[in-house]
Protein backbone atom coordinates (compact mmCIF):
# COMPACT_ATOMS: atom_id res chain seq x y z
CA UNK A 1 0.00 0.00 0.00
CA UNK A 2 0.84 3.73 -0.49
CA UNK A 3 2.41 5.22 2.50
CA UNK A 4 4.30 8.40 3.75
CA UNK A 5 8.00 8.29 3.69
CA UNK A 6 10.28 11.01 5.01
CA UNK A 7 13.39 11.68 3.22
CA UNK A 8 15.95 13.12 5.77
CA UNK A 9 18.57 14.77 3.56
CA UNK A 10 15.90 17.30 2.28
CA UNK A 11 13.60 17.72 5.43
CA UNK A 12 14.04 22.02 6.42
CA UNK A 13 12.32 21.58 9.72
CA UNK A 14 9.86 24.41 8.21
CA UNK A 15 7.09 22.47 9.80
CA UNK A 16 4.84 23.32 6.74
CA UNK A 17 3.19 19.31 6.65
CA UNK A 18 1.89 20.02 10.27
CA UNK A 19 0.37 23.04 9.57
CA UNK A 20 -1.21 20.92 6.57
CA UNK A 21 -2.12 18.17 8.47
CA UNK A 22 -3.73 20.10 11.22
CA UNK A 23 -5.92 22.14 8.51
CA UNK A 24 -6.76 18.66 6.56
CA UNK A 25 -8.54 17.61 9.94
CA UNK A 26 -9.49 20.64 10.61
CA UNK A 27 -13.26 20.58 8.31
CA UNK A 28 -12.35 23.84 7.80
CA UNK A 29 -12.22 25.05 4.10
CA UNK A 30 -9.95 27.94 4.39
CA UNK A 31 -6.67 27.67 6.45
CA UNK A 32 -6.80 30.94 7.52
CA UNK A 33 -10.10 29.94 9.08
CA UNK A 34 -9.13 26.83 10.57
CA UNK A 35 -5.95 28.17 12.31
CA UNK A 36 -7.89 31.35 13.18
CA UNK A 37 -10.23 29.31 14.97
CA UNK A 38 -7.63 27.95 17.36
CA UNK A 39 -4.31 25.81 16.52
CA UNK A 40 -5.97 22.50 15.05
CA UNK A 41 -3.32 19.47 15.84
CA UNK A 42 -1.33 17.74 13.00
CA UNK A 43 -0.80 14.10 13.15
CA UNK A 44 2.69 14.24 11.64
CA UNK A 45 5.39 15.36 13.85
CA UNK A 46 8.38 16.98 12.81
CA UNK A 47 11.80 16.15 14.40
CA UNK A 48 14.93 18.54 14.82
CA UNK A 49 18.40 17.32 15.02
CA UNK A 50 21.88 19.35 15.20
CA UNK A 51 22.59 17.69 10.88
CA UNK A 52 19.51 16.52 10.39
CA UNK A 53 15.29 17.03 10.55
CA UNK A 54 12.53 14.58 9.50
CA UNK A 55 8.50 14.32 9.44
CA UNK A 56 7.43 11.03 11.24
CA UNK A 57 3.07 9.49 10.87
CA UNK A 58 1.99 6.28 11.38
CA UNK A 59 3.65 3.80 9.61
CA UNK A 60 0.48 1.93 9.08
CA UNK A 61 2.07 -1.45 9.97
CA UNK A 62 0.80 -4.90 9.27
CA UNK A 63 0.85 -6.15 12.66
CA UNK A 64 0.34 -3.17 14.40
CA UNK A 65 0.74 -3.44 18.26
CA UNK A 66 -1.53 0.08 18.76
CA UNK A 67 -4.75 -2.13 17.16
CA UNK A 68 -3.65 -5.03 19.54
CA UNK A 69 -3.60 -2.96 22.19
CA UNK A 70 -6.41 -0.69 22.37
CA UNK A 71 -8.84 -1.19 25.40
CA UNK A 72 -11.72 -0.16 23.35
CA UNK A 73 -11.76 -1.05 20.07
CA UNK A 74 -11.83 2.39 18.48
CA UNK A 75 -8.12 1.25 16.30
CA UNK A 76 -9.38 -0.45 13.95
CA UNK A 77 -6.78 -1.97 10.46
CA UNK A 78 -8.80 -1.30 7.29
CA UNK A 79 -9.20 -3.69 4.83
CA UNK A 80 -7.29 -1.05 2.74
CA UNK A 81 -4.50 -1.45 5.24
CA UNK A 82 -5.14 1.89 6.90
CA UNK A 83 -5.44 2.29 10.66
CA UNK A 84 -7.81 4.55 11.67
CA UNK A 85 -9.36 5.76 15.42
CA UNK A 86 -12.83 5.86 16.41
CA UNK A 87 -12.72 9.90 18.46
CA UNK A 88 -16.17 8.49 19.53
CA UNK A 89 -14.42 5.44 20.98
CA UNK A 90 -11.40 6.63 22.67
CA UNK A 91 -11.12 7.56 26.05
CA UNK A 92 -7.30 9.33 26.04
CA UNK A 93 -6.14 6.41 28.47
CA UNK A 94 -2.93 6.53 25.99
CA UNK A 95 -2.42 2.56 26.10
CA UNK A 96 -1.91 3.53 22.14
CA UNK A 97 0.82 6.03 22.72
CA UNK A 98 2.82 3.51 25.52
CA UNK A 99 2.76 1.19 22.64
CA UNK A 100 3.76 2.54 19.39
CA UNK A 101 7.34 2.09 19.01
CA UNK A 102 7.42 4.78 16.60
CA UNK A 103 5.92 7.51 18.67
CA UNK A 104 3.08 8.26 16.07
CA UNK A 105 0.22 8.67 17.53
CA UNK A 106 -0.71 11.97 19.46
CA UNK A 107 -2.49 13.09 22.26
CA UNK A 108 -5.41 15.36 21.26
CA UNK A 109 -5.20 18.68 23.63
CA UNK A 110 -8.64 19.96 22.58
CA UNK A 111 -11.79 19.38 25.64
CA UNK A 112 -12.06 15.90 23.93
CA UNK A 113 -8.79 14.48 24.71
CA UNK A 114 -8.85 11.49 22.69
CA UNK A 115 -6.01 9.86 20.47
CA UNK A 116 -5.27 11.57 17.12
CA UNK A 117 -3.49 9.81 13.98
CA UNK A 118 -2.58 9.74 10.84
CA UNK A 119 -4.98 8.08 8.30
CA UNK A 120 -3.28 9.19 5.40
CA UNK A 121 -5.80 11.81 4.02
CA UNK A 122 -8.02 9.24 2.86
CA UNK A 123 -11.66 10.93 3.84
CA UNK A 124 -10.00 14.40 2.16
CA UNK A 125 -8.09 13.28 -1.24
CA UNK A 126 -5.26 11.55 -3.39
CA UNK A 127 -2.14 12.59 -1.94
CA UNK A 128 -1.82 13.37 1.79
CA UNK A 129 -1.82 17.01 2.67
CA UNK A 130 1.37 16.53 4.40
CA UNK A 131 3.21 15.52 0.92
CA UNK A 132 1.47 17.93 -1.09
CA UNK A 133 2.14 20.90 1.16
CA UNK A 134 6.11 19.62 1.52
CA UNK A 135 7.92 22.64 -0.44
CA UNK A 136 11.22 20.53 -0.52
CA UNK A 137 9.84 17.56 -1.42
CA UNK A 138 11.09 15.79 2.15
CA UNK A 139 7.65 13.65 1.94
CA UNK A 140 6.93 11.11 -0.84
CA UNK A 141 3.35 9.04 -0.98
CA UNK A 142 4.20 6.23 -2.48
CA UNK A 143 4.07 2.33 -2.14
CA UNK A 144 7.23 0.35 -1.58
CA UNK A 145 5.94 -2.83 -1.44
CA UNK A 146 5.80 -4.70 2.04
CA UNK A 147 8.06 -3.08 4.73
CA UNK A 148 8.68 -5.56 7.21
CA UNK B 1 -12.24 -28.19 12.98
CA UNK B 2 -14.32 -27.51 15.77
CA UNK B 3 -13.02 -24.78 17.95
CA UNK B 4 -14.32 -23.94 21.35
CA UNK B 5 -13.08 -20.67 23.01
CA UNK B 6 -14.55 -20.37 27.26
CA UNK B 7 -14.37 -16.67 28.11
CA UNK B 8 -15.51 -13.40 26.08
CA UNK B 9 -12.96 -10.86 26.37
CA UNK B 10 -9.58 -9.47 24.83
CA UNK B 11 -8.24 -13.02 24.72
CA UNK B 12 -11.25 -15.11 23.01
CA UNK B 13 -11.70 -11.70 20.76
CA UNK B 14 -7.72 -11.75 19.91
CA UNK B 15 -8.13 -15.97 19.52
CA UNK B 16 -11.37 -14.98 16.96
CA UNK B 17 -9.22 -13.03 15.11
CA UNK B 18 -6.11 -14.77 15.14
CA UNK B 19 -8.19 -18.24 14.31
CA UNK B 20 -9.51 -16.20 11.15
CA UNK B 21 -6.65 -15.16 9.52
CA UNK B 22 -5.83 -18.67 8.11
CA UNK B 23 -8.89 -20.49 8.86
CA UNK B 24 -11.93 -18.83 7.49
CA UNK B 25 -14.64 -21.55 7.86
CA UNK B 26 -14.12 -23.74 10.51
CA UNK B 27 -16.71 -24.05 13.59
CA UNK B 28 -15.94 -21.55 16.19
CA UNK B 29 -18.12 -21.65 19.80
CA UNK B 30 -17.76 -19.30 22.49
CA UNK B 31 -19.05 -20.00 25.94
CA UNK B 32 -19.14 -16.88 28.27
CA UNK B 33 -20.98 -16.57 32.24
CA UNK B 34 -22.00 -12.92 31.20
CA UNK B 35 -24.80 -12.29 29.25
CA UNK B 36 -22.79 -9.65 27.32
CA UNK B 37 -21.52 -9.06 23.84
CA UNK B 38 -17.65 -8.62 24.19
CA UNK B 39 -16.81 -5.31 25.81
CA UNK B 40 -14.09 -3.42 27.09
CA UNK B 41 -13.29 -4.75 31.26
CA UNK B 42 -11.27 -1.62 31.64
CA UNK B 43 -13.86 0.59 30.65
CA UNK B 44 -16.37 -0.40 33.71
CA UNK B 45 -14.88 2.78 35.75
CA UNK B 46 -15.81 5.26 32.44
CA UNK B 47 -19.26 3.65 32.56
CA UNK B 48 -19.63 4.27 36.35
CA UNK B 49 -18.71 7.86 36.18
CA UNK B 50 -21.16 8.09 33.38
CA UNK B 51 -18.09 9.22 30.70
CA UNK B 52 -18.67 6.27 28.81
CA UNK B 53 -22.60 5.08 27.49
CA UNK B 54 -23.38 1.90 27.18
CA UNK B 55 -23.44 1.93 23.95
CA UNK B 56 -19.62 2.71 23.91
CA UNK B 57 -19.07 -0.33 25.91
CA UNK B 58 -18.60 -3.11 23.43
CA UNK B 59 -15.40 -3.85 22.44
CA UNK B 60 -16.30 -4.82 19.00
CA UNK B 61 -18.98 -4.09 16.54
CA UNK B 62 -22.41 -5.45 16.82
CA UNK B 63 -21.89 -7.95 13.92
CA UNK B 64 -18.55 -9.44 15.21
CA UNK B 65 -19.74 -12.90 16.29
CA UNK B 66 -22.03 -12.55 12.97
CA UNK B 67 -18.93 -11.46 10.56
CA UNK B 68 -16.60 -14.12 12.12
CA UNK B 69 -19.09 -16.77 11.90
CA UNK B 70 -18.73 -17.51 15.33
CA UNK B 71 -21.22 -19.09 17.67
CA UNK B 72 -22.20 -17.71 21.32
CA UNK B 73 -23.39 -19.73 24.40
CA UNK B 74 -23.69 -16.56 27.14
CA UNK B 75 -25.14 -16.74 30.56
CA UNK B 76 -23.53 -20.33 30.94
CA UNK B 77 -20.75 -21.62 32.40
CA UNK B 78 -18.08 -24.40 31.50
CA UNK B 79 -17.78 -26.70 34.87
CA UNK B 80 -15.62 -29.35 33.74
CA UNK B 81 -13.04 -30.23 31.24
CA UNK B 82 -12.39 -33.83 30.02
CA UNK B 83 -8.87 -33.33 27.80
CA UNK B 84 -9.21 -36.97 27.44
CA UNK B 85 -12.20 -36.81 25.56
CA UNK B 86 -12.25 -33.59 24.43
CA UNK B 87 -15.65 -33.20 26.23
CA UNK B 88 -16.77 -30.05 27.82
CA UNK B 89 -19.72 -30.15 30.90
CA UNK B 90 -21.89 -27.30 30.84
CA UNK B 91 -23.76 -25.43 33.87
CA UNK B 92 -27.47 -26.62 32.11
CA UNK B 93 -26.10 -30.28 32.36
CA UNK B 94 -25.36 -30.30 28.43
CA UNK B 95 -22.56 -31.48 26.89
CA UNK B 96 -19.93 -30.03 24.28
CA UNK B 97 -16.81 -31.08 22.18
CA UNK B 98 -14.00 -29.43 20.64
CA UNK B 99 -10.74 -30.46 18.62
CA UNK B 100 -9.04 -26.97 20.36
CA UNK B 101 -9.66 -25.33 23.03
CA UNK B 102 -8.84 -21.94 24.29
CA UNK B 103 -8.91 -21.35 28.10
CA UNK B 104 -9.60 -17.46 28.52
CA UNK B 105 -11.21 -17.57 31.90
CA UNK B 106 -9.25 -14.26 33.30
CA UNK B 107 -9.62 -13.49 36.80
CA UNK B 108 -11.64 -12.76 39.45
CA UNK B 109 -12.01 -10.56 42.52
CA UNK B 110 -10.08 -11.35 45.48
CA UNK B 111 -11.88 -10.74 48.71
CA UNK B 112 -9.69 -11.00 51.67
CA UNK B 113 -10.58 -12.71 54.93
CA UNK B 114 -11.71 -9.99 57.10
CA UNK B 115 -14.29 -10.45 59.74
CA UNK B 116 -17.88 -10.09 58.71
CA UNK B 117 -17.33 -9.22 54.92
CA UNK B 118 -18.88 -12.09 53.33
CA UNK B 119 -22.06 -11.43 55.79
CA UNK B 120 -21.85 -7.56 54.65
CA UNK B 121 -24.99 -6.44 52.15
CA UNK B 122 -23.32 -3.28 50.86
CA UNK B 123 -19.92 -4.66 50.61
CA UNK B 124 -19.28 -5.24 46.66
CA UNK B 125 -16.26 -5.90 44.57
CA UNK B 126 -15.81 -4.08 41.16
CA UNK B 127 -14.45 -6.34 38.00
CA UNK B 128 -17.16 -6.77 35.31
CA UNK B 129 -19.70 -4.64 34.14
CA UNK B 130 -22.78 -6.28 36.28
CA UNK B 131 -20.66 -5.48 39.51
CA UNK B 132 -20.40 -1.66 38.15
CA UNK B 133 -23.88 -1.80 37.90
CA UNK B 134 -24.41 -3.58 41.49
CA UNK B 135 -22.55 -0.32 42.41
CA UNK B 136 -24.04 2.27 40.94
CA UNK B 137 -27.36 1.22 42.51
CA UNK B 138 -26.08 1.22 45.42
CA UNK B 139 -25.03 4.52 45.55
CA UNK B 140 -26.32 7.92 46.45
CA UNK B 141 -24.75 11.58 46.53
CA UNK B 142 -24.97 11.40 49.80
CA UNK B 143 -23.00 7.93 50.32
CA UNK B 144 -20.67 7.41 52.43
CA UNK B 145 -17.71 5.15 50.23
CA UNK B 146 -14.68 3.56 51.31
CA UNK B 147 -12.82 1.65 49.05
CA UNK B 148 -10.04 -0.98 50.34
CA UNK B 149 -6.95 -1.20 47.96
CA UNK B 150 -5.40 1.98 46.47
CA UNK B 151 -4.41 -0.49 43.21
CA UNK B 152 -5.28 -0.09 39.98
CA UNK B 153 -9.22 -0.92 40.59
CA UNK B 154 -9.39 0.60 43.91
CA UNK B 155 -8.19 4.01 42.50
CA UNK B 156 -10.28 3.41 39.20
CA UNK B 157 -13.32 2.95 41.53
CA UNK B 158 -12.68 6.04 43.17
CA UNK B 159 -12.35 7.77 40.20
CA UNK B 160 -15.86 6.46 38.73
CA UNK B 161 -17.28 7.14 41.88
CA UNK B 162 -15.88 11.06 42.34
CA UNK B 163 -18.65 13.83 42.08
CA UNK B 164 -21.27 11.18 42.67
CA UNK B 165 -20.95 10.18 46.19
CA UNK B 166 -20.89 12.22 49.86
CA UNK B 167 -17.63 11.08 50.84
CA UNK B 168 -15.16 9.00 49.42
CA UNK B 169 -12.08 7.16 51.57
CA UNK B 170 -9.72 4.67 49.73
CA UNK B 171 -8.28 2.44 52.76
CA UNK B 172 -3.99 0.64 51.92
CA UNK B 173 -2.47 -1.19 53.52
CA UNK B 174 0.67 -0.04 51.93
CA UNK B 175 2.34 3.07 52.67
CA UNK B 176 2.00 4.46 49.39
CA UNK B 177 -1.00 4.30 46.31
CA UNK B 178 -0.63 1.90 43.66
CA UNK B 179 2.52 0.08 45.77
CA UNK B 180 3.15 -2.43 42.86
CA UNK B 181 3.36 0.10 39.75
CA UNK B 182 4.61 2.88 41.13
CA UNK B 183 7.62 4.50 43.27
CA UNK B 184 7.33 6.58 46.18
CA UNK B 185 7.97 10.16 44.35
CA UNK B 186 5.32 9.24 41.57
CA UNK B 187 2.77 7.66 44.86
CA UNK B 188 3.21 11.08 46.12
CA UNK B 189 2.55 13.36 42.99
CA UNK B 190 -0.55 11.15 41.98
CA UNK B 191 -1.64 10.87 46.13
CA UNK B 192 -1.39 14.83 46.00
CA UNK B 193 -3.36 15.13 42.57
CA UNK B 194 -6.22 12.75 43.39
CA UNK B 195 -6.59 14.53 46.85
CA UNK B 196 -7.77 17.61 45.12
CA UNK B 197 -11.15 15.85 44.05
CA UNK B 198 -12.15 15.51 47.78
CA UNK B 199 -10.81 11.44 47.77
CA UNK B 200 -9.27 11.04 50.93
CA UNK B 201 -6.49 8.46 52.03
CA UNK B 202 -5.86 6.17 54.71
CA UNK B 203 -1.83 4.23 54.50
CA UNK B 204 -0.40 1.75 56.34
CA UNK B 205 -3.90 0.22 57.89
CA UNK B 206 -6.11 -2.69 56.57
CA UNK B 207 -9.41 -3.49 57.24
CA UNK B 208 -10.16 -5.99 60.10
CA UNK B 209 -13.76 -6.24 61.16
CA UNK B 210 -17.20 -5.39 58.69
CA UNK B 211 -19.97 -4.99 60.45
CA UNK B 212 -23.14 -3.49 58.78
CA UNK B 213 -22.00 0.05 58.42
CA UNK B 214 -18.80 0.45 60.12
CA UNK B 215 -15.20 -0.69 59.33
CA UNK B 216 -13.17 -1.56 62.49
CA UNK B 217 -9.24 -1.29 60.83
CA UNK B 218 -5.70 -2.84 62.21
CA UNK B 219 -5.21 0.15 64.14
CA UNK B 220 -8.66 0.16 66.10
CA UNK B 221 -9.36 3.13 64.09
CA UNK B 222 -13.13 3.09 62.79
CA UNK B 223 -14.96 4.33 60.01
CA UNK B 224 -18.69 4.60 59.09
CA UNK B 225 -19.71 3.70 55.41
CA UNK B 226 -22.66 3.09 53.51
CA UNK B 227 -20.87 1.05 51.29
CA UNK B 228 -17.77 -0.81 50.89
CA UNK B 229 -15.84 -1.70 47.84
CA UNK B 230 -13.46 -4.45 47.99
CA UNK B 231 -10.71 -3.99 45.40
CA UNK B 232 -7.91 -6.07 47.15
CA UNK B 233 -6.82 -7.81 43.45
CA UNK B 234 -7.83 -10.29 41.94
CA UNK B 235 -6.68 -14.25 41.22
CA UNK B 236 -6.62 -16.36 38.16
CA UNK B 237 -9.46 -18.36 37.13
CA UNK B 238 -7.39 -21.71 36.76
CA UNK B 239 -9.70 -24.22 38.19
CA UNK B 240 -10.98 -25.53 35.34
CA UNK B 241 -7.34 -26.30 33.71
CA UNK B 242 -6.10 -27.74 37.08
CA UNK B 243 -8.63 -30.28 37.69
CA UNK B 244 -8.68 -31.00 34.20
CA UNK B 245 -4.90 -32.31 35.12
CA UNK B 246 -2.61 -29.12 33.88
CA UNK B 247 0.19 -27.29 35.13
CA UNK B 248 -0.92 -24.38 36.76
CA UNK B 249 1.81 -22.24 38.59
CA UNK B 250 0.60 -18.82 39.74
CA UNK B 251 -1.68 -19.02 36.66
CA UNK B 252 -2.22 -21.64 33.95
CA UNK B 253 1.60 -22.49 32.66
CA UNK B 254 1.85 -22.19 29.07
CA UNK B 255 5.18 -22.15 25.81
CA UNK B 256 4.67 -19.20 24.39
CA UNK B 257 2.98 -20.45 21.58
CA UNK B 258 -0.01 -20.34 24.76
CA UNK B 259 -0.38 -24.08 24.90
CA UNK B 260 -0.90 -25.53 28.29
CA UNK B 261 0.75 -28.75 29.46
CA UNK B 262 -2.72 -30.05 28.31
CA UNK B 263 -3.07 -31.41 24.31
CA UNK B 264 -5.17 -29.41 22.02
CA UNK B 265 -5.80 -26.67 25.20
CA UNK B 266 -4.68 -23.35 25.02
CA UNK B 267 -4.93 -20.37 27.20
CA UNK B 268 -4.50 -16.66 26.90
CA UNK B 269 -5.11 -13.52 29.58
CA UNK B 270 -5.62 -13.13 33.14
CA UNK B 271 -5.74 -16.74 34.22
CA UNK B 272 -1.64 -17.35 32.26
CA UNK B 273 1.33 -17.14 34.02
CA UNK B 274 3.82 -15.37 31.15
CA UNK B 275 7.59 -15.19 31.22
CA UNK B 276 8.56 -11.45 31.89
CA UNK B 277 10.97 -10.44 29.34
CA UNK B 278 12.64 -7.98 31.73
CA UNK B 279 12.97 -9.76 34.59
CA UNK B 280 13.03 -13.13 33.45
CA UNK B 281 10.72 -14.48 35.94
CA UNK B 282 6.95 -15.97 35.94
CA UNK B 283 4.04 -13.94 36.71
CA UNK B 284 0.73 -12.95 35.86
CA UNK B 285 0.74 -9.72 33.77
CA UNK B 286 -2.60 -9.20 33.42
CA UNK B 287 -3.28 -6.20 31.40
CA UNK B 288 -5.82 -5.78 28.18
CA UNK B 289 -3.18 -6.11 25.53
CA UNK B 290 -0.82 -8.73 26.38
CA UNK B 291 -4.40 -10.90 26.37
CA UNK B 292 -5.33 -9.76 22.93
CA UNK B 293 -1.88 -10.87 22.00
CA UNK B 294 -1.77 -13.80 23.85
CA UNK B 295 -5.31 -14.90 22.72
CA UNK B 296 -4.27 -14.09 18.83
CA UNK B 297 -1.50 -15.87 19.30
CA UNK B 298 -3.11 -19.18 20.52
CA UNK B 299 -5.63 -18.49 17.55
CA UNK B 300 -3.43 -18.77 14.39
CA UNK B 301 -1.63 -21.93 16.41
CA UNK B 302 -5.43 -23.46 16.81
CA UNK B 303 -5.86 -22.88 13.04
CA UNK B 304 -2.37 -24.60 12.15
CA UNK B 305 -0.44 -21.59 12.09
CA UNK B 306 2.79 -20.98 13.65
CA UNK B 307 2.88 -17.63 16.22
CA UNK B 308 4.76 -16.81 19.61
CA UNK B 309 3.92 -14.35 21.93
CA UNK B 310 7.25 -13.85 24.22
CA UNK B 311 7.25 -10.29 24.58
CA UNK B 312 5.61 -9.82 27.81
CA UNK B 313 6.26 -7.48 30.30
CA UNK B 314 4.66 -5.19 33.24
CA UNK B 315 3.09 -1.76 31.45
CA UNK B 316 0.75 0.45 31.93
CA UNK B 317 -0.91 3.28 30.65
CA UNK B 318 -3.62 4.89 33.04
CA UNK B 319 -4.67 8.19 33.94
CA UNK B 320 -6.56 9.75 37.11
CA UNK B 321 -8.49 12.46 37.46
CA UNK B 322 -7.10 14.03 34.53
CA UNK B 323 -3.45 13.23 35.44
CA UNK B 324 -2.17 10.73 32.46
CA UNK B 325 0.44 8.04 33.65
CA UNK B 326 2.68 5.08 32.14
CA UNK B 327 5.22 2.63 33.30
CA UNK B 328 7.06 -0.50 31.58
CA UNK B 329 8.74 -2.52 32.86
CA UNK B 330 11.43 -3.34 36.00
CA UNK B 331 12.34 -0.50 38.28
CA UNK B 332 15.85 -2.47 39.46
CA UNK B 333 18.46 -0.34 37.68
CA UNK B 334 20.38 2.78 37.60
CA UNK B 335 18.16 6.10 37.83
CA UNK B 336 17.97 8.90 35.89
CA UNK B 337 15.17 11.18 37.40
CA UNK B 338 13.11 14.27 36.31
CA UNK B 339 11.43 15.45 38.60
CA UNK B 340 8.37 18.83 39.40
CA UNK B 341 5.39 19.61 41.15
CA UNK B 342 3.27 17.49 38.92
CA UNK B 343 5.42 15.60 36.11
CA UNK B 344 7.74 12.72 36.90
CA UNK B 345 10.09 10.91 34.38
CA UNK B 346 12.11 7.79 35.95
CA UNK B 347 14.37 6.22 33.65
CA UNK B 348 15.99 2.90 34.59
CA UNK B 349 19.10 1.61 33.13
CA UNK B 350 20.85 -1.63 33.37
CA UNK B 351 24.17 -2.07 31.73
CA UNK B 352 23.59 -0.91 27.96
CA UNK B 353 19.82 -1.00 28.20
CA UNK B 354 16.63 0.33 29.06
CA UNK B 355 14.78 -1.38 31.84
CA UNK B 356 11.89 0.24 33.07
CA UNK B 357 10.68 3.79 33.15
CA UNK B 358 7.55 6.00 35.01
CA UNK B 359 6.31 8.92 33.37
CA UNK B 360 3.95 11.19 35.14
CA UNK B 361 2.14 13.87 32.85
CA UNK B 362 4.07 14.32 29.62
CA UNK B 363 3.72 10.77 28.45
CA UNK B 364 3.89 11.94 24.27
CA UNK B 365 5.68 9.02 22.48
CA UNK B 366 6.64 6.84 25.69
CA UNK B 367 5.87 3.44 23.21
CA UNK B 368 9.33 4.87 22.06
CA UNK B 369 10.84 3.90 25.21
CA UNK B 370 8.75 1.05 25.48
CA UNK B 371 10.33 -0.27 22.92
CA UNK B 372 13.72 -0.47 23.58
CA UNK B 373 12.92 -1.90 26.55
CA UNK B 374 10.67 -4.66 24.74
CA UNK B 375 13.54 -5.14 21.89
CA UNK B 376 16.35 -5.15 24.18
CA UNK B 377 17.86 -2.99 22.26
CA UNK B 378 21.28 -2.31 22.93
CA UNK B 379 22.13 1.51 23.45
CA UNK B 380 25.93 1.67 22.80
CA UNK B 381 25.00 3.21 19.38
CA UNK B 382 22.29 5.57 20.66
CA UNK B 383 22.74 9.25 21.91
CA UNK B 384 21.92 8.75 25.67
CA UNK B 385 21.78 12.30 26.00
CA UNK B 386 18.69 12.87 23.43
CA UNK B 387 17.19 9.33 24.87
CA UNK B 388 17.23 11.25 28.42
CA UNK B 389 15.65 14.73 26.84
CA UNK B 390 12.37 13.16 25.67
CA UNK B 391 11.58 9.56 23.52
CA UNK B 392 12.35 10.17 19.98
CA UNK B 393 14.12 8.83 16.99
CA UNK B 394 16.53 10.84 16.27
CA UNK B 395 18.30 9.21 19.09
CA UNK B 396 19.39 6.33 16.47
CA UNK B 397 22.51 6.59 14.20
CA UNK B 398 21.56 7.11 10.62
CA UNK B 399 21.50 3.86 9.00
CA UNK B 400 18.92 2.71 12.36
CA UNK B 401 17.06 5.62 11.60
CA UNK B 402 16.59 5.17 7.67
CA UNK B 403 15.31 1.36 8.47
CA UNK B 404 13.02 2.74 11.59
CA UNK B 405 11.24 5.68 9.34
CA UNK B 406 10.17 3.04 6.41
CA UNK B 407 8.26 1.09 8.99
CA UNK B 408 10.96 -1.79 9.84
CA UNK B 409 10.83 -1.03 13.67
CA UNK B 410 13.06 -0.27 16.17
CA UNK B 411 14.93 -3.71 16.12
CA UNK B 412 16.89 -4.84 13.44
Amino acid sequence: MKKVYAIEEYCLACHLCEYYCGFSHSGEQSMVKAYKKGSPQARIQVEEGSEVNFALNCRHCDNPICVKSCITGALTRGDDGVIRINTDKCVGCWTCVMSCSYGAIVRGHDEKKVALKCDLCTENGDTPACVEGCPNRALVFEDRGDAK
Amino acid sequence: MKYVIIGNSAAAVGCIEGIRKTDKSGEILLISDEKYATYSRPLISYWLSGKVVDKNMFYRPENFYEKNNVKTLLGVKVTAIDSASKVLTISDGSKVSYENLLVGTGSRPFVPPIEGVNECKNAVTFLNWDSAKQLKAMINEQSNVIVLGAGLIGLKVAEGLAGHVGTLTVVEMAPQLMPSVLDEAGATILQKHIEKSAVRFVFGDSAAKVQANELTLSSGKKLAFDVLVVAAGVRPNVELVRDAGGKVGRGIVTDDKMTTSLDNIYAAGDNVEAIDIVTGTRHIMALLPNAYMQGETAGINMAGGDAEFSKAMPMNAIGFFGMPMVTAGSYDGDEYVEKGEENYKKLVFKGDRLVGYIIINDVDRAGIYTALIREKIDLKGVDIELLKQRPQLMLFGKADRKRILAGGGIAE
